[in-house]
């Protein structure tokens, strides 16, 4: 708790000096390119960082404003219908999480695959999804985008690049490292951005579908969302290294503020342009969705940019 | 006596080669070489198989049954991989997804129980889950079974637990025609397919005819087939080559049951809860009459985690 409250705190200084520091008149329509820079420097693991200096247009902050604001209530209300019995099974919330998925999808095309875990309901807004399919098949619906047979865990979307949507903690990085394969197989120019949590970070397949992808030099990003608890077990509890972007060991690795939308979408960038194709650990530091309790951390990644879009 | 024989055992091998009819323009054929012929013709004809396996490549394979074909097709098509098959077979079925149409191959299926995650999990369950969205169109092959002595951790026999997945399906063949014929016909399957080979029947030649040598040539999977009438010692039985566990051939099996009132099933597997239970339980539901008895029903039909409490009520409301 005092972690948290010490992380609290440097973000409201960061919070404030990215407010006081800008020089901005923004105009909701306007796309004329804009440089902010992140709140926090980037840390590489044997390659260089990108820039903190991150290219953005006022139309582009209140997309990200617009659709993390979108996550965040889909969540909740979906945190509402679970506690109604509306929403039976399992229900893994991504609230406090959104700066990744957005950011993500400002970098990559529909073309670029991703595939995640189970806390995957904003992820699939990001690359297509509509709240009638979500919400649907939520609710085990017909209407949703498994027709109701797979639930909270299984939301799938492959027409935009979207492969689940998993069950099984660990299971989606090698099936990531496949699409990666594949991708190269066809020749097509694209990349797959395998996430996966800190407590997936410590499972064996990881590590052996790490060794296959780099070793075939696949475009496969390997994202960790560190969010410090695997299940209900701590970090500390569970991991002797919490450094994920160093668990590449040879290959380079990134850790990257997952709370600033815009740090992610430069990390993002700068991985999928890597031109010898390397695939790269990302470690962003995010709280989790249903078992954080600080409402300014919950709060941060939106209102980061709500700040930087009102601002003049 | 009928006998159901689901693979090789040394009699009835020695039973049916003697009485098969030798025609003079009829080739032989190892079944290493049918699989070797097959795996070469699908992947001549579509570009999205490819192989992928420990020793495929350059060691030419664990059995040799892919010999030749990294020469042929490149290291691409013929990936070699490390010893650690979760993350290989993960990296199969991911492909899968993407739409290509990976052969992995174990080498033995022990090994598989590794991978046995992403085969069922990952591949078997996939179209149900995603409704039709991702489709896995995955070979998983290699010898099962027990082998020449290799020890208990090396020889157990996978066809009941993998029969039992709904999404899957589950072959065996037995001869040459069978297996090329069944490995053609699960590459070109958009599902997930177990392919059991057995390990000391690569070796075995049989006579393939002219139609078994197309490149075309496939067998429909799920049809056993009628093997030879046994007249040996004044035995007269039928005996039935299943080739596919799942889908089991229910009907062929329960005609033959009805028409002699008798059944043996010889399996390599365990007893209990094995292909031959399930092949009881077959002939007691459907050939059986006993009033009292009342049949399984829809246990275990194919849902998941439900999410939807009603769905759930409704499949269970069957028993």
């Amino acid at each position: 708790m005092a972690q948290l409250t010490q992380r609290a705190a440097t973000f409201q200084r960061t919070l404030s000096a990215a407010a006081v520091s800008s020089t901005r008149c923004l105009s909701t329509a306007s796309t004329s390119p804009i440089t902010v820079e992140t709140s926090l420097p980037f840390t590489g693991h044997k390659i260089d960082p990108p820039s903190r200096s991150v290219e953005t247009t006022p139309q582009e902050l209140l997309s990200f404003f617009r659709d993390m604001a979108l996550m965040r209530r889909m969540e909740i209300a979906a945190d509402s219908l679970y506690k109604a019995k509306l929403i039976r099974g399992f229900c893994h919330l991504y609230d406090g999480q959104e700066a990744v998925a957005v950011g993500m999808e400002a970098a990559i095309t529909r073309k670029d695959c991703i595939i995640t875990a189970y806390r995957d309901h904003c992820i699939f807004l990001g690359r297509g999804g509509t709240l009638l399919e979500s919400f649907s098949e939520l609710m085990g619906r017909k209407d949703g985008c498994s027709k109701g047979k797979g639930g909270s865990m299984h939301f799938y979307k492959k027409e935009g690049g979207f492969y689940g949507g998993h069950g099984i903690v660990g299971a989606q990085v090698p099936l990531g490292c496949g699409l990666a394969f594949a991708q190269k197989y066809s020749k097509d120019e694209n990349v797959t951005f395998a996430m996966y949590g800190d407590g997936a970070a410590n499972q064996g397949q990881l590590f052996e579908a790490l060794n296959m992808a780099a070793l075939w030099d696949l475009p496969a990003i390997l994202v960790c969302e560190n969010n410090h608890y695997g299940m209900g077990t701590a970090e500390w509890r569970a991991a002797k290294s919490p450094a994920y972007y160093k668990r590449g060991d040879y290959v380079p690795g990134l850790k990257v503020d997952g709370m600033d939308a815009l740090a992610v979408k430069q990390a993002c960038k700068f991985a999928k342009s890597m031109p010898s194709r390397m695939d790269q650990l990302f470690s962003k530091w995010t709280p989790t969705g249903i078992m954080d309790t600080l409402c300014l951390i919950l709060e941060a990644p939106i209102v980061r940019v709500m700040r930087l879009v009102v601002s003049d | 006596m009928l006998k159901i024989l689901r693979q090789k055992a040394g009699a009835a091998r020695a039973v049916v080669l003697s009485s098969r009819n030798y025609s003079a323009s009829a080739k032989q054929m190892t079944v290493r070489e049918a699989l070797n012929s097959a795996l070469d013709e699908e992947m001549s004809a579509d570009h999205r198989v490819f192989l992928m396996g420990e020793e495929v490549g350059e060691y030419q394979g664990a059995y040799k049954v892919t010999k030749g074909l990294l020469q042929k097709y490149g290291p691409e098509r013929v990936v070699d991989t490390p010893i650690t098959e979760a993350g290989f077979t993960g990296i199969g079925v991911g492909a899968a997804y993407y739409g290509l149409r990976p052969v992995v191959e174990f080498m033995t299926f022990n090994f598989a129980m590794q991978a046995i995650d992403h085969i069922i999990n990952s591949a078997a369950k996939t179209n149900y889950m995603s409704s039709g969205n991702i489709s896995v169109p995955v070979v998983f092959r290699g010898p099962n079974g027990a082998a020449a002595g290799v020890g208990a951790q090396h020889s157990q026999c996978y066809a009941a637990w993998y029969g039992a997945i709904p999404g899957l399906k589950v072959l065996s063949p037995y001869s040459s025609e069978d297996a090329r014929g069944l490995l053609k016909a699960a590459i070109r399957d958009p599902d997930p397919v177990v392919f059991l080979e057995n390990e000391l029947l690569y070796g075995e030649s049989f006579p393939v005819s002219e139609e078994v040598l197309d490149a075309g040539f496939s067998t429909p999977i799920g049809k056993a087939k009628a093997a030879e009438i046994l007249a040996k010692d004044g035995i007269d039985a039928e005996v039935i080559n299943l080739r596919s566990i799942r889908p089991l051939d229910r009907s062929t099996i329960n005609a033959s049951v009805r028409k002699t009132n008798r059944l043996v099933t010889v399996e390599e597997g365990f007893p209990q809860h094995g292909v031959g239970a399930e092949i009881c339980a077959s002939i007691v539901e459907d050939s059986l009459v006993i009033s009292t008895l009342q049949s399984r029903g829809s246990l275990g039909q194919m849902s998941q985690c439900r999410m939807l409490l009603t769905l759930n009520e409704w499949l269970f409301r069957r028993l």
